[in-house]
């Protein structure tokens, strides 16, 4: 079975190459066959696969494919490599991935670029597995920069509209500038170790640096920047919002479930380096505890739907950062992978609210929707209590809560974390309920157009059951202790060692916690259902606040203001070269110069007399003053 | 004889085809497309046999003409070839059939002298190529120069003129002071040794005092950067691509800059390795300057031949990062970058080409929402787009990875100013599918774009393949360069001559030493 493993990333390429060649020829109902069930079979081999991995004695697997590049020792392959981290990785892609294509299927049924939106997701699929099952670090560049174009090219899907290609433009460059700390970080990673193989490199990094070596750090940071352009953390963060110019489905898949994690996927894969340095690590947790705050308040203040789930995308990815930096490295994988569940489901739900709304996307227009959209409503409610960590019945509860826990508890924790995340945690739930009241309850401000299918129905009701159950693999030692997930990824990821002492006090961050989510439901109930007018009377008393808040903290103002008009500002003006100009003015003298002599030849005897005097004159001089 | 026979055939095809014109107006190009297809299949076929064989991958010239010439002066025709030049000889003969496909409706009047030239250009690219004579390099050097000067100034476009003298006079510039350092190592070489001889492998053995080497390799130098193009002496390029014909282009970025990267790696750092390693630091610094000063330029660009011309500005940048750090990392960066990105740039050249013939303007202010009508011609401009900025999977990523990972062991501050150029190139490259192929569309009945012609499709799409194949298996074309890339590396003279006295005409005037 192990030897199929090649299949899963081979499957999506091949959907999507047969969407290239063929695509225009084929019916629209055989498209969504090729994209979704290219997919589909590949989550079927994941399941196979998984299901011998996890009953065998869940040892690493590796594939070798061919060799990428051979020169004088660089030797990056094309090799996958199976454990139980990638599993993990493996699972949610192919499993929601899925999903959302079956989604898809219904949701874009009617849009003429139909063909071209499956080459493009299956493209994505296929790239990000490669990115997490490499073996090396090349060919999860390779994967890593894919992904990123089949961001680039689905957040620019409906192009006619120049401000979806300036989202998409934005996307790609911004994560480039990650991509590229990244690339350099390999180029060190290389000559340290004279390979980029993953494996060697863990094992090796032990052996070559002391804990704090100032090349570990260096390596740990500029891996680090990568991860930040990726997931859109602090203060690469600015795309995630503009990318939600793309169709639902893609939001859910790419830019809530997926790709957005490969940073969280890139440290926890290599741990050992930050492990070994220190500050890096803790440089991790702060951008993850900042990240989480700053965009939990702006989502606070955003009106549009899917920019509320993108700015709580950012913050829930600052958790997972806020994981990695305490040495939480098994809590962030399993907040990724609750978060893939009711993310998906959030952004599924939420574009189908807007589809069936004729692209209506401001929340305060909506409204009343739960009477009108029961299925739609209740997933949505789910995906939301799981969101805010209401406590005991979620999944979100049990991954956020162990995260919060250790963010404190952990030996590289500390009170600040714990402030941060629980003051996350608050303004969570807070958002989110305010964004459930104020859609789903009130009166109805925009008629509903028709009404969801089977297809786009189905996997809501999937991910809903997986966003509730999914917690339960995982339960803290307070209440049942079940450690399913981390002993799965024991295998691979150092366990955490906590404080001396603290083992008591987990109860208390748990009642904190609980008590924070419920407390942010009942003001956000308070303030949008019982008392809506108070709102006006907040957000007119703050409103300077709230315009900073609204405009993601002025970060956009600020690169502009640095990197763009300036770099703009070099384009414009030197757009004819000014090195050609140098030439030009060659040219012109030699002009000069022409005309100059060409005056003295002027045919005049008496011209021509003076001259010759002058110049024997001149010669005489100057040999009488010389010798 | 083979070498021989491949430049035979071009020129023979060359003037065959200007007399054809006479009998048949159809003709010239299907006399020039079979002399091409002739020599890429010769070529082509060599390379599997010998890849089979596994003597490629040897030391040593794997064919070789040599007869004298012109005897009292030392001059013979001698050809050889290496893994490096076979590479190059694969590259040529594969552009050369695209450039006279795409040629094929696009010029309508003296089509026999067209073709002519055409052919003639790429028989002085071939002789460049596996020339080991120093004259006969020379007397190449200017076969491709001359009818290039041609095909821009009667085939190109508005400007046609003023781009054709520039290009000529900047390239000719340089190739004079190349003539001069060529001259010099030969009477160098006579009088230390009685053997007056312009043959390279001869010159090789010479080793020479500090000063004199440097005088002399910049010599060479320049002519090669000239051509490369390396900022500051690229300002011809931008106005020759952009005027000469979708062909012309296509030769010129895919063929007549890699000569100049050919002659670095061929006679620069092996004739003269001291006085190259001593201007290391500041050739890959102009490099680097290149790369960003060229990307900043492409993003300001409006016509779009223009912009993919100073792309290339920022791609040769690559080349000369790599040349200079001296490692088979970066080497082999570089034989890379040659190849992908001739492929690359050249077939944006082509798509140029494709919508002016559509469209007649190559200004991309005009342009926009073109994705509807042509996808398929979105597609394949998408996958060069990527190319351009260097995408993982495609060729270009191995180059410019080769490169960076291979110049960071010598400089880590150039290379982290060379990989920003990345984010440059991102920025430029989106900027042409934007521009070009989203956006909203024209109004209609401005112009009638058409999807991608089967003409189009025999050019583009084996471009398409070319680049996917080299981005995930580069390994063919890596192996065959292994050999001539370790030769450069370390060439030891196998008996020293040592030339003592220098040159008189710069006055040996360095002699602090």
């Amino acid at each position: 079975m192990k030897e199929l493993l090649w299949l899963i990333p081979a499957l999506p390429f091949i959907g999507a190459l047969i969407l290239i060649l063929a695509g225009s020829r084929l019916s629209r109902s055989l498209v969504p066959v090729v994209g979704a069930g290219s997919v589909g079979l590949a989550a079927l081999v994941t399941l196979l696969i998984g299901f011998e991995f996890l009953s065998g004695t869940r040892a690493p697997f590796e594939q070798l494919l061919w060799t990428w590049i051979e020169v004088d020792g660089f030797k990056p392959e094309v090799a996958l490599y199976l454990d139980s981290l990638s599993l993990v990785f493996i699972f949610v892609i192919t499993f929601v991935g899925f999903l959302i294509h079956l989604y898809s299927a219904e949701f874009m049924r009617e849009d003429e670029g139909y063909s071209r939106f499956f080459t493009f997701l299956n493209l994505f699929v296929g790239s990000m597995l490669m990115l997490v099952l490499a073996n090396n670090l090349v060919l999860m560049y390779l994967g890593w920069e894919g992904v990123g174009l089949c961001s680039y090219l689905l957040i620019g899907f409906w192009y006619k509209e120049e401000k979806n290609g300036y989202a998409a433009r934005k996307a790609f460059i911004i994560t480039r500038v990650g991509d590229t700390a990244m690339a350099i970080g390999l180029f060190m990673l290389f000559r340290t170790f004279g390979t980029l193989d993953i494996q060697a490199i863990l094992s090796g990094a032990q052996d070559t640096w002391q804990v704090g070596s100032q090349t570990a750090v260096a390596i740990g940071l500029l891996l680090l920047g990568g991860a930040v352009g990726k997931s859109a953390q602090l203060p690469l963060q600015t795309w995630l919002p503009d990318a939600m110019a793309g169709p639902s489905p893609v939001s859910a898949l790419i830019h809530a479930a997926t790709m957005v994690t490969a940073g969280v996927y890139l440290i926890a894969r290599m741990y050992a380096i930050f492990e070994l340095a220190p500050l890096a690590q803790l440089w991790v947790g702060i951008i993850g505890a900042l990240t989480l705050l700053i965009s939990g308040f702006t989502a606070l203040t955003q009106y549009d739907l899917k920019r509320i789930l993108a700015y709580s995308t950012i913050s829930q990815i600052g958790y997972m950062f806020l994981a990695l930096g305490v040495g939480a490295f098994s809590s962030a994988i399993f907040h990724f992978m609750i978060h893939a569940f009711f993310k998906a489901l959030l952004f599924l739900a939420a574009g189908a609210v807007i589809h069936l709304l004729h692209h209506e996307h401001d929340i305060f227009r909506m409204g009343g929707l739960r009477k009108k959209l029961p299925v739609i409503y209740w997933t949505f409610l789910i995906g939301a209590a799981s969101l805010a960590a209401l406590p005991l019945i979620t999944g979100g509860f049990y991954s956020k809560d162990q995260i919060l826990w250790y963010a404190y508890a952990g030996e590289k924790g500390n009170i600040w974390f714990l402030v941060a995340a629980m003051t996350g945690a608050f303004v969570t739930s807070l958002y989110t309920f305010r964004m459930v009241f104020v859609t789903f309850f009130g009166t109805e401000k925009t008629h509903v157009g028709h009404h969801a299918g089977t297809l786009m129905t189905l996997p809501l009701v999937v991910l809903a059951i997986l966003s509730t159950l999914g917690g339960f693999i995982e339960l803290p030692h307070t209440m049942g202790h079940v450690q399913l997930f981390s002993d799965h990824l024991s295998t691979v990821l150092p366990a955490i060692s906590l404080k001396e002492g603290v083992e008591s006090s987990e109860w208390i961050v748990q009642l904190i916690a609980a008590g924070l989510s419920l407390t942010g439901v009942y003001i956000a109930y308070f303030l949008y259902v019982q008392s809506p007018q108070s709102v006006e009377r907040i957000k007119t008393s703050v409103n300077a606040l709230h315009q900073f808040w609204f405009s993601g903290w002025g970060f956009d103002a600020v690169y502009d203001f640095l990197f763009v008009k300036p770099f703009l500002w070099m384009a414009r003006t030197n757009k004819a070269d000014v090195v050609d100009k140098a030439y030009d003015g060659v040219v012109v003298s030699t002009g000069y110069f022409h005309r100059g002599f060409a005056w003295t030849q002027s045919g005049i005897m008496r011209w021509y007399m003076v001259g010759i005097v002058i110049g024997t004159i001149l010669v005489v001089t100057l040999s009488l003053i010389y010798y | 004889m083979m070498l021989a026979v491949l430049i035979i055939v071009l020129m023979a095809g060359g003037l065959l085809a200007w007399i054809s014109h006479q009998w048949h107006p159809q003709a010239p190009k299907w006399i020039s497309l079979v002399s091409v297809l002739i020599d890429f299949a010769i070529i082509a076929i060599y390379w599997l046999q010998h890849y089979q064989i596994g003597d490629l991958f040897n030391d040593g010239w794997l064919a070789s003409y040599k007869v004298p010439w012109i005897e009292s002066f030392g001059i013979s025709f001698n050809l050889a070839m290496d893994g490096l030049s076979l590479l190059m000889l694969v590259l040529t003969f594969f552009l050369g059939v695209m450039a006279v496909l795409i040629s094929w409706n696009e010029i309508s009047h003296r089509v026999g002298f067209y073709y002519f030239n055409l052919l003639w250009v790429l028989a002085g690219i071939t002789g460049v190529f596996v020339t080991l004579d120093m004259f006969l390099f020379y007397f190449f050097w200017e076969v491709m120069l001359i009818p290039m000067y041609f095909l821009i100034g009667i085939w190109g476009h508005e400007n046609k003129r003023y781009a054709a003298y520039k290009f000529f006079i900047f390239t000719q510039a340089g190739g004079l002071l190349m003539l001069l350092a060529i001259l010099g190592l030969y009477f160098l070489h006579g009088r230390a040794t009685g053997n007056f001889t312009f043959d390279y492998l001869q010159l090789l053995n010479m080793e020479l005092e500090p000063s004199t080497g440097r005088w002399l390799m910049l010599g060479f130098l320049v002519a090669f950067v000239v051509k490369l193009p390396i900022v500051p002496f690229h300002t011809w390029l931008p106005d020759a691509h952009s005027q000469a014909p979708t062909a012309g282009s296509l030769i010129l970025a895919g063929l007549l800059l890699k000569t100049g990267a050919y002659g670095i790696l061929r006679f620069v750092i092996p004739l003269f390795p001291d006085a190259a390693a001593e201007i290391a630091k500041p050739a890959m610094l102009l490099g680097v300057v290149g790369i960003l000063y060229g990307a900043v330029l492409a993003y300001a660009q409006t016509d779009l031949k223009r912009l993919v011309a100073y792309t290339s500005v920022s791609h040769m940048g690559f080349v000369m990062l790599g040349a200079f750090a001296f490692n088979k990392l970066a080497l082999q960066g570089v034989v890379m970058q040659m190849i992908t990105h001739g492929i690359s740039t050249g077939a944006l050249f082509i798509l140029a080409g494709c919508i002016y013939e559509r469209i007649h303007t190559r200004d991309v202010t005009k342009m926009g929402g073109f994705w509807p009508n042509m996808p398929r011609m979105g597609g394949i401009a998408l996958v060069f787009v990527m190319a351009s900025l260097g995408l993982p999977g495609l060729g270009n990523f191995v180059a410019e990875f080769l490169t960076l990972v291979g110049s960071w062991q010598v400089s880590q501050k150039l290379t982290i100013l060379a990989a920003i150029g990345l984010v440059g190139a991102t920025a430029y490259s989106l900027r042409i599918m934007q521009k070009v192929f989203y956006g909203q569309a024209l109004p209609a009945g401005d112009h009638a774009v058409h999807d991608i012609t089967i003409r189009e499709k025999f050019i583009l799409i084996p471009m398409v393949v070319v680049i996917i194949v080299l981005g995930i298996y580069p390994g063919p074309v890596l192996q065959t360069a292994n050999a001539p890339i370790s030769n450069v590396l370390d060439y030891k003279p196998a008996k020293k001559v040592v030339a003592t006295n220098t040159l008189e005409m710069k006055g040996g005037t360095d002699e602090q030493e």
